[in-house]
């Protein structure tokens, strides 16, 4: 297949790719966004862009990613299926792929429960993995999911999410199986910090042959104090801080726990890079954009 | 069976205000087994309303009734003459109920008393929970008899979120995640393979999304 994007372009030939992420501001300031892209421009082969995460209301994913577009970073657009039914889904993709936008990120999204909103009613007429067939059917066949021919179909690097810190654990290599059948082209995971965990996901995954069907990308997110991992640990659905990480964080005095921070996930990155079965890494660096270029350049990725 | 709760009772002395004679009709069915609208519930809410009124100086003619179902023409005919007395009928039925009156009585104010919630179960005395949404066509065979569209909180029908954890749904700590039962079920039965199959894209249609429902018998029309 010739490369659909330049993240899949280097994720094919076989280099470490590294992907960032870019939340949309809470109103219609573009300059956010803009700023956001200077500070990681040079330093990623592409930013996700998420869909109001947490459930919180933000600019729309897809004009996000446009401005992304426009300041000359790729964007991976997340979608997320809370809000759309499969009509906008489909009208969405193809009016997103006609605004440049050439990497998707199909997720359930969390719950509104969570969000700004919670007394919106949720959607959910396909679940994430429909949703990845669906891009995937757009793309190969032409077609929409009516079967209507569509004059310029979008074609899209379909990624998907994995969670290998989610229960049960046994079943999260077969939903894995699941997306790459549906039509996944790559993977984001949750953020690592249990590494023995996501080493026994991985091989197994490496032991299935999936991962030879799909490109790996290691979540990661840079820890800023001891109080930000007991609060993921606890508040953030499907996450997984081990005691011995929230213990390191607290040995060190507050004013250095970030560079503790950045110093656990410099690990995270090497154990990722000699990995077998892992093809780059995603750092969720929310609203600490800055860290991204000391990251990357102290991992020896640039 | 249909569940509901009761309205808070400010909620309800609102409804009934305006009138001087209100019939309070309970339903012997399904709100009766949740504790909310049977003989004994209309009796508690009678003595409540009556002393709310006193309490505020008005003046207000209450009558209890319970039939055995409200949604049913043949029990509703028992509710007649009570109803003929009143300027108004505060319904404890669920919703079904409420319209079922309206319906047949076309000129008579018919107020809810119950806030009607889901089609569920008595779990453990006094626990109700949600097991079914109604959506017209059941697939519990494949998910080992848990309903993921009802009782996971996004539908989804291929395998969990990324928030399950510990068995919990990721809303919230004393909901149980659907996923993980389905898995736990499957497990018991030996079809743990069931979970490999691809489900496709819901048809919606059957459910509420095609418009209010409609169930014909031809032959039991006459
Ligand atoms: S699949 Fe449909 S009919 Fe069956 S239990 Fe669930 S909501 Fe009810
Ligand atoms: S945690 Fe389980 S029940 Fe809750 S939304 Fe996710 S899969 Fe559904």
């Amino acid at each position: 297949m010739k490369p659909l994007s330049r993240l899949h372009e280097k994720l094919s030939q076989g280099k470490f790719a590294i992907t960032g992420e870019c939340g949309p501001p809470r109103g219609s300031n573009k300059d956010v966004i803009d700023n956001k892209i200077t500070l990681l421009n040079g330093f990623v082969d592409a930013v996700n862009v998420t869909d109001n995460q947490t459930a919180i209301v933000r600019m729309s994913s897809i004009a996000a990613a446009a401005h992304v577009v426009a300041a000359g970073l790729e964007p991976v657009m997340q979608m997320v299926v809370r809000d759309r039914n499969r009509i906008a889904i489909q009208s969405d993709i193809m009016g997103a792929y006609s605004l440049g936008i050439k990497n998707i990120l199909c997720l359930s999204g969390d719950h509104q429960k969570f969000g700004s909103q919670p007394d919106a009613m949720n959607v959910f007429d396909i679940d994430s993995v429909n949703l990845i067939r669906t891009v995937r059917d757009m793309r190969n066949t032409g077609k929409d999911m009516s079967g209507f021919d569509l004059d310029v179909a979008p074609q899209m690097f379909i990624g998907a999410a994995a969670n290998p810190f989610a229960d049960p654990f046994d079943y999260r290599v077969i939903r894995l199986a699941k997306k790459i059948d549906a039509g996944a082209d790559f993977i984001q995971t949750q953020c690592i910090y249990n590494m023995d965990r996501f080493k026994e996901w991985i091989r197994r995954a490496n032991d299935e042959g999936l991962t030879e069907k799909v490109y790996i990308l290691g979540g990661v997110t840079p820890l800023r104090s001891a109080g930000m991992a007991r609060y993921m640990n606890k508040k953030v659905a499907g996450m997984d801080v081990p005691d011995e990480i929230i213990k390191r964080m607290d040995g060190v005095d507050k004013q250095y726990q970030a560079d503790e921070g950045i110093k656990i996930c410099l690990e995270t990155i090497e154990t990722l890079k000699e990995l077998t079965g892992v093809h780059g890494v995603h750092i969720m660096a929310i609203e600490w954009e800055a860290v991204v270029e000391q990251l990357v350049t102290q991992a020896g990725l640039k | 069976m249909i569940t509901g709760s009761q309205k808070p009772i400010n909620e309800i002395i609102k409804l009934v205000e305006p009138y001087k004679k209100v019939l309070i009709l309970g339903c012997g069915t399904c709100v009766k087994t949740c504790f909310a609208g049977g003989e004994d519930e209309v009796a508690v809410l009678a003595s409540a309303l009556r002393l709310s009124f006193k309490q505020m100086a008005k003046s207000i003619d209450i009558e209890e009734l319970t039939i055995e179902r409200q949604c049913e023409n043949e029990f509703i005919q028992e509710a007649s003459p009570g109803i003929a007395r009143n300027e108004a009928i505060l319904s404890l039925a669920c919703g079904a109920g409420v319209q079922a009156m309206a319906k047949r009585f076309a000129k008579e104010v018919v107020l809810p008393g119950v806030n009607t919630t889901f089609i569920g179960i008595q779990e453990s005395p006094g626990i109700f929970t949600e097991e079914c949404s109604g959506c017209g066509n059941c697939s519990l065979a494949i998910f080992g008899g848990v309903c993921p569209v009802t009782r996971c909180a996004k539908k989804l029908l291929n395998g969990p979120c990324g928030g399950s954890q510990n068995g919990v749904c990721e809303i919230d700590p004393d909901t149980p995640c659907a996923w993980h039962l389905i898995i736990e079920r499957l497990t018991t039965l030996g079809q743990l393979d069931n979970l490999k199959t691809y489900i496709p894209p819901k048809n919606w249609n059957t459910s509420l999304s095609g418009g209010p429902r409609k169930l014909i018998r031809e032959d039991h029309i006459i």
